[in-house]
């Protein structure tokens, strides 16, 4: 087992992960924001295009996502997110239309989740900074976005912890993580099934459990007292 | 807050002007988006004839597609009634007194949820290719079944526990107040509403379920995803065979959806008020930050009393 460990490059395989998850939490805020703003905003058109969007892209299965991003976009499009430059550049590139993929379904839940944290807000809050006479942009800068934030703290980590694995589904476009040395480690040795599945649980757990607890002890602790 | 409600003055005329300006650009601009893509895609020879033609034939529909949406349909269907057996069993064992008990099934619950489907999926797919029972034709099936079963059947484990947490403290104690043992009191009088509560959020685990077969796309399970991308290689339309199958898995899923929302509101009109604000309450995604159950649980006034302003 040992043996088998120094083999394969278990911890770069996981840091592939930790590298997916990071660039496409990065791109799923941006882009969840902005389908969050679109979904309020008064302006009809951009709602309804908004509310489309998030509830057709999160009713596709990821998995058809990241393979429409990796033979779609590359293989029968053509279009290369990442320069020709180097040995590794397909590799760069599969990566990179991997984040597009995880950042474009992700922000889908991103959104749900704000929404969801300013359904946390109490109206009156809203009435009371009209009431002083806040205008549109100080109510929401000040009074509204604050709250929805702290509210919106377990919903969004959640979606952070989904979306660390759902890293593995980078399998589809053959970008080499986690899961798929993992594949690689069960197809070359079988006999160690069991090991190597215990190997890659844990690591799991080790990823996904300190989330767990750091948003669940950050949403208490930014809990806003009613 | 609701989305809209409270955030704005009704419009004066000056706003109506600034929203309706702001309403067209917004038209403008989306719609030269789309313009954008389509011609893109057309310029790749997206949309010629040729690429379109072959969902018309039968053999795209008998061949790939509909096998496909079977198996999916399948393994989805097998994994759900698992998961709902694997969920009870486990949502109970961690309300159980029995110490052991409780903790085996937190250690198998949070085990389930937090390795992902797919690495589950590989893992049960190469032991049952290795193991005799299994003929070798029905690995990815069972695979896929497997982890499905597994990682839903915790989540519903979940749902199960705050289902049971947030019924009003009285059920139980009106239970014990008459004879009934504390299990007979959970079996007979707890979990029957904690499951009519829980029913849209199963519903919802359910889409969950349907989504994740297409990972068995990966481990070799010819379902809807695989059967969709064979078909986009054997008639040379790859992004029109995606495009296809997105949108059976699209149309799916929202009719399970409706299903969900027209069952949520059939029983909040058979179950009394009380029981209709706690179905909001245990959804898939709230399952996280439940605290763990450490003896009897507080009534919580913001639950079982007054009613949430929505």
């Amino acid at each position: 087992m040992g043996e088998l460990l120094s083999q394969y490059d278990v911890l770069g395989a996981f840091l592939v992960n930790i590298e997916l998850t990071v660039f496409s939490a990065i791109g799923a805020a941006l882009l969840g924001t902005i389908l969050m703003i679109m979904r309020v905003c008064p302006m009809g058109s951009l709602r309804a295009f908004a509310a489309a969007f998030t509830n057709i892209v999160m009713n596709i299965p990821l998995t058809l996502i990241i393979l429409a991003c990796s033979l779609g976009v590359y293989g029968q499009l053509g279009i290369v997110v990442s320069g020709r430059w180097g040995e590794q550049w397909l590799a760069r590139n599969s990566f990179w239309l991997t984040v597009l993929g995880l950042s474009v379904y992700t922000a889908t839940f991103v959104c749900e989740a704000l929404r969801s944290g300013l359904n946390t807000v109490p109206p009156g809050q809203a009435e009371a900074a009209r009431a002083i006479g806040l205008r549109f942009g100080q109510t929401m800068g000040s009074i509204v976005l604050p709250q929805t934030l702290r509210g919106a703290v377990a919903p969004l980590g959640n979606t952070l912890i989904a979306l660390a694995k759902n890293t593995t589904v980078a399998s589809a476009a053959g970008v080499s993580q986690a899961a798929s040395v993992m594949s690689d480690m069960f197809e070359f040795s079988p006999q160690h099934l069991l090991a190597i599945f215990a190997v890659f649980a844990i690591g799991w757990t080790i990823i996904v459990l300190p989330i767990g607890l750091l948003t669940t002890s950050l949403s208490r602790k930014l809990a806003v007292a009613r | 807050m609701n989305d809209q409600s409270l955030l704005f003055d009704l419009p004066g005329p000056r706003a109506r002007r600034r929203e309706r300006i702001g309403n067209v650009t917004g038209i403008v601009v989306l719609a030269a988006l789309g313009v954008w893509l389509i011609a893109a895609l057309a310029a790749k020879d997206q949309f010629t004839a040729a690429r379109w033609a072959p969902f018309l034939t039968a053999s795209a529909w008998g061949d790939y597609l509909l096998p496909g949406l079977w198996a999916t349909l399948r393994a989805a269907a097998v994994a759900l009634v698992a998961a709902f057996v694997f969920g009870v069993v486990f949502g109970l064992g961690r309300l159980a007194d029995a110490r052991p008990v409780r903790w085996v099934s937190t250690v198998v619950v949070e085990f389930f949820r937090a390795v992902p489907v797919l690495v589950l999926m590989l893992f049960f797919y190469f032991m049952f290719s290795q193991v005799p029972f299994v003929p070798s034709t029905s690995a990815a099936f069972w695979g896929v079944v497997t982890a499905l079963t597994l990682y839903n059947g915790s989540v519903v484990a979940e749902l199960v526990r705050s289902g049971i947490h947030s019924l009003p403290s009285g059920q139980r104690e009106a239970a014990l107040a008459i004879g009934l043992t504390p299990s007979r009191s959970r079996r007979l009088i707890e979990l029957p509403q904690a499951l009519v509560a829980m029913m849209p959020a199963m519903i919802s685990q359910l889409i969950v379920a349907l989504k994740d077969t297409a990972l068995g796309y990966i481990i070799t399970y010819s379902e809807l995803l695989a059967a969709g991308s064979l078909l986009g290689s054997a008639k040379a339309n790859l992004i029109p065979a995606l495009m296809v199958t997105a949108a059976i898995f699209v149309v799916l899923n929202f009719g399970m959806s409706w299903a969900a929302q027209r069952l949520a509101d059939r029983l909040s009109r058979r179950t009394s008020e009380q029981m209709s604000t706690f179905t909001g309450i245990a959804t898939a995604a709230d399952v996280a930050d439940i605290p763990a159950p450490a003896g009897p649980v507080p009534p919580d006034p913001g639950r079982s009393g007054r009613r949430r302003r929505r």
